[in-house]
């Protein structure tokens, strides 16, 4: 046995959090690929959905609300990447790991708790990413779109969306005992959101006060804001009542997670 | 942190850990570990041995008492700790679609100074498993996964709990050779083990846990000096134990009969198997079933578990008879 041989260690051998977490998140790529589950979720559900409210275009009066079939099925694109790609299959890449005694493993180790979050994410949240920017140039493509007036609110609501999915998919894995309630358990947050986030039906054309409640849930302000982005019919005000409410949902993430989020199974 | 030229890379004072549930797991136990000592936990399942190494490792934070490893508190200070130490839990904690090259390369990864992945898989026999995903391993080759990993940063100091659980007798001596020759490298492991011929085999010095304290520690020798020999025969026909000769006289400790059986204590092995034998050859008759032996970890281990539940049985500490 050569135990006590070691290897000269360079000098910059030391990992930074970049590394630890780049290491981490290859591995999660690897076993999302491996993971068909997750896969016909994050890949299939938000590339066909969109397809569903196109049709559902055709029964509403659009030009009223100063839309079209475009800026209509695209927000609704992003959200259903963002709560299939990233939010739900998040549920279950946290849950799983718990049960298998994997971050129990990793915190024994140099990763912070943040980083095992972030790394174990950011497989899911990059396919989220890539899967908006490929529905961007798809419906850009089929639908007609101009180009956006405000591009900058895309990429903030896209950004503000990417991170509140990956913070509530840990909130939600906290008060997730099992991989398999963790199929059920992200069930309220996608059916909220179809339903009232303005994703189906957009909020401008619900009656006021319904709207006025729609637009404090989660990814109500991410669909604001890139719709908003691509009309330009988004005030000042508007968008940073959104960038408020975005931020507020993110924060009681992280804060759910900083106060109940679980790193090993309870025996 | 020096003491008789020793450095203390581990030392633990009054350490308590409770559970949510309120079950007091650890009550308040104190040892510490010197650079390049391996240091057995020793204790039956539930003696709060993983609960201990849990808060060495930093993974929870104590009830009460303190913990330093290397002069650092492992839970609040865990920077300045984590590069130097290698953690071995007691369950893999790998997920089961990865393979074993794939696994090791993540956590070298996240290691400071990893040695190549290659390298440790090799140390543990690893090396042709490389291709092989976790889920397929034999218990046996999961742990040694785990030992590999809690190598690749060539840590100063090692945490393996249950090393050796789920490896046959080939698999076992090559941890104990391992582990072995890492401290002859200078590391300073800690291990918690419910063999006790594996801390027998191991440890310079241990502490045998019982119910969250610690029975008795010190090195094998120390903690099994106090124990009695024992000899034991099967009286010859016709003979009763008021034939032999005086008891005390050969300087036993104590005595029990089980129907012909005869089982003898002493302090004095061979004064008492001389005078035994001597008897013996003197009256010309045969000890059937005659077995000597000297005191071992066992007796310690086995006497404390049964102090232990004398002692909840009745109330009070059971005495061995004096001589």
């Amino acid at each position: 046995m050569s135990a006590t041989q070691t290897t000269p260690r360079p000098a910059t051998a030391m990992t930074t959090p970049l590394s630890r977490m780049t290491a981490l998140a290859r591995a999660e790529l690897t076993l999302l690929g491996r993971t068909k589950g997750a896969l016909v979720a994050a890949l299939f559900v938000p590339l066909v959905m969109p397809v569903s409210v196109r049709s559902a275009a055709e029964e509403m009066d659009l030009a009223g609300a100063g839309l079209s079939p475009g800026t209509l099925v695209l927000p609704a694109a992003f959200g259903f990447s963002l709560l299939f790609a990233v939010y739900s299959v998040l549920v279950g890449v946290f849950v799983v790991r718990r049960e298998e005694l994997v971050l129990k493993r990793l915190r024994t180790g140099e990763l912070r708790d943040a980083e095992i979050l972030g790394g174990s994410a950011l497989p899911a949240v990059l396919t989220g990413l890539a899967q908006c920017l490929l529905l961007t140039a798809g419906c850009v493509a089929l639908l007609d779109l101009s180009a956006p007036s405000a591009p900058h609110l895309i990429v903030l609501g896209l950004l503000l969306g990417l991170v509140m999915c990956a913070a509530l998919a840990a909130a939600t894995a906290s008060f997730t005992k099992t991989g398999e309630s963790a199929q059920a358990t992200p069930m309220p947050l996608l059916m909220v959101s179809m339903i009232g986030s303005g994703m189906f039906l957009p909020l401008e054309l619900m009656p006021d006060r319904v709207a006025s409640v729609c637009e404090l849930l989660p990814l109500t302000p991410v669909v604001t804001l890139v719709r908003g982005g691509w009309t330009g019919n988004l005030s000042g005000y508007e968008a940073l009542g959104a960038l408020a409410t975005a931020m507020a949902w993110i924060l009681i993430g992280v804060f759910a997670v900083r106060r109940w989020f679980r790193w090993e199974p309870r025996r | 942190m020096e003491s008789n030229g020793h450095e203390h890379v581990i030392e633990v004072t009054d350490l308590r850990r409770v559970y949510g549930g309120g079950f007091e797991a650890v009550r308040g136990i104190s040892f510490t570990v010197r650079r390049g000592e391996i240091f057995a936990l020793l204790g039956t399942n539930g003696a709060g041995k993983t609960s201990t190494v849990e808060l060495l490792e930093g993974l929870a934070e104590p009830a009460g008492g303190r913990v330093r490893v290397l002069g650092h508190d492992p839970y609040t200070e865990r920077a300045a700790v984590r590069p130097r130490t290698g953690v071995m839990l007691q369950e893999g904690g790998f997920p089961s679609e990865l393979t074993v090259a794939e696994t090791a390369r993540m956590w070298a990864g996240c290691v400071s100074g990893a040695r190549p992945p290659a390298e440790v898989l090799a140390l543990v026999g690893l090396e042709t498993k490389a291709g092989t995903r976790v889920k397929q391993l034999s218990g046996g080759q999961r742990r040694r996964l785990d030992l590999a990993l809690a190598l690749l940063g060539d840590p100063e100091v090692l945490f393996l709990d249950e090393p050796s659980t789920g490896l046959d007798a080939e698999g076992r001596r090559a941890t104990w050779e391992l582990v072995s020759a890492l401290r002859d490298g200078g590391t300073t492991v800690l291990l918690t083990t419910h063999y006790l011929e594996e801390a027998e085999n191991l440890a310079d010095r241990l502490a045998i846990m019982h119910d969250g304290r610690i029975a008795t520690t010190g090195t094998p020798a120390e903690v099994t000096a106090a124990e009695p020999s024992r000899i034991s025969f099967e009286l010859p026909d016709g003979y009763f134990v008021g034939d032999l000769p005086p008891l005390g006289g050969l300087g036993v400790a104590g005595h029990e009969t089980d129907g012909r059986l005869v089982r003898l204590r002493t302090h004095e092995l061979q004064r008492t198997a001389t005078g035994l034998l001597m008897w013996a050859a003197q009256a010309g008759v045969e000890l059937r079933r005659l077995d000597m032996r000297s005191a071992s970890l066992e007796e310690a281990f086995l006497g404390i578990a049964k102090n232990a539940s004398a002692e909840q049985a009745t109330g009070m500490t059971t005495k061995e008879y004096a001589a």
